[in-house]
């Protein structure tokens, strides 16, 4: 068998699944996000979500501040998972579960909706159109959770916690 | 921001376009599975970089160019800004908060939603959990901002 070049053989190592999915994927995720920039000015997250709509329900004060927006994030919202519905249906052929365990899921997401809330945005937020921006407040954010969360997944992995 | 009344009939149609576009993305990239995202942590598979470095490319150029040809956003009449949040304290500490988070479920918010998308009904209990920290976030900061207020008052 005749061994592929060097680089290739590196990239088959980093990147089992190849890249092609992950790159055009982000193009979209960018194009999602320049579409709304483009049209209205506003740089779109997907975590303020969670505070404008407990808005809704909650007279807390920290809340009230996203009342005027709520109904756009609201409809953004819809919009990624009708977006995301569209890939399940012309790519996915039919429905798609984790194994990730529930109580993962439950407790990641407690850390992840307090987190991204104070720490001002999320992977989307500070990840894409932070990172874009040139922000050095983004940047700092994006490298904050990223080192931690490489840390806590390779404690999680190595307590032997699957899947 | 422009008010409710006032806005443009085509901004919550694009804003729609935009999510639809966004949230594809996220289905096509896979970010919408938590296990590929676990494994980007774990140093399996780089993929997640190509990802996001890719969305910061579109929106860096998009960003760059907007405020150079034209002066304000049509359907808004907004002037075109780069996202830039003022840095503190609480940029560190939330995002090792949301690394936590992120690395023992391999969910972000904007993933989150896509997932609920791809059909993945357990994805609830990540949702459930976000909305349930983010009201604890907000129920403590509100309860802050109202003591501070108070003590203020009563000092006058």
């Amino acid at each position: 068998m005749v061994a592929d070049p060097v680089p290739l053989q590196l990239a088959a190592e980093l990147f089992p699944n190849g890249i092609s999915r992950y790159a055009i994927g982000g193009l979209f995720v960018g194009l999602g996000a320049a579409v709304i920039y483009v049209g209205t000015g506003i740089s779109a997250g997907a975590s303020t979500f969670l505070e404008s709509t407990l808005s809704y329900v909650s007279d807390q004060s920290r809340f009230q501040q996203y009342v005027t927006s709520r109904d756009w994030r609201l409809v953004f919202t819809l919009g990624i998972v009708l977006g995301a519905a569209v890939y399940a249906v012309v790519y996915q052929g039919g429905t798609w579960t984790t194994d990730v365990s529930w109580w993962r899921l439950l407790l990641g997401g407690v850390f992840v909706g307090i987190g991204t809330r104070v720490g001002k945005g999320c992977t989307s937020g500070h990840g894409v159109c932070g990172v874009g921006s040139a922000s050095k407040t983004s940047i700092a954010g994006v490298l904050a959770f990223l080192l931690v969360a490489i840390l806590t997944a390779q404690v999680v992995a190595a307590l032997g916690v699957t899947p | 921001m422009a008010a409710s009344s006032d806005r443009h009939p085509l901004f919550i149609p694009l804003v729609l376009v935009g999510g639809l576009i966004f949230g594809f993305g996220l289905g096509y990239s896979h970010m919408a599975r938590p296990e590929v995202v676990l494994n980007f942590l774990q140093f399996e598979d780089f993929g997640l970089l190509f990802v996001m470095f890719g969305g910061a490319a579109v929106t860096g150029i998009v960003f760059f160019l907007m405020p150079r040809v034209l002066d304000r956003a049509p359907l808004t009449g907004d002037r075109f800004e780069r996202r830039l949040k003022s840095f503190d304290r609480n940029v560190l500490v939330g995002g090792a908060i949301f690394g936590v988070g992120w690395g023992l479920s391999g969910i972000c918010p904007g993933a989150a939603y896509a997932s609920l998308g791809i059909g993945n009904v357990t994805i609830l209990w990540a949702l459930a959990g976000m909305f349930l920290g983010a009201y604890l976030q907000g129920w403590w900061r509100s309860r802050a901002t109202d003591d501070v207020d108070v003590t203020a008052t009563g000092a006058d």
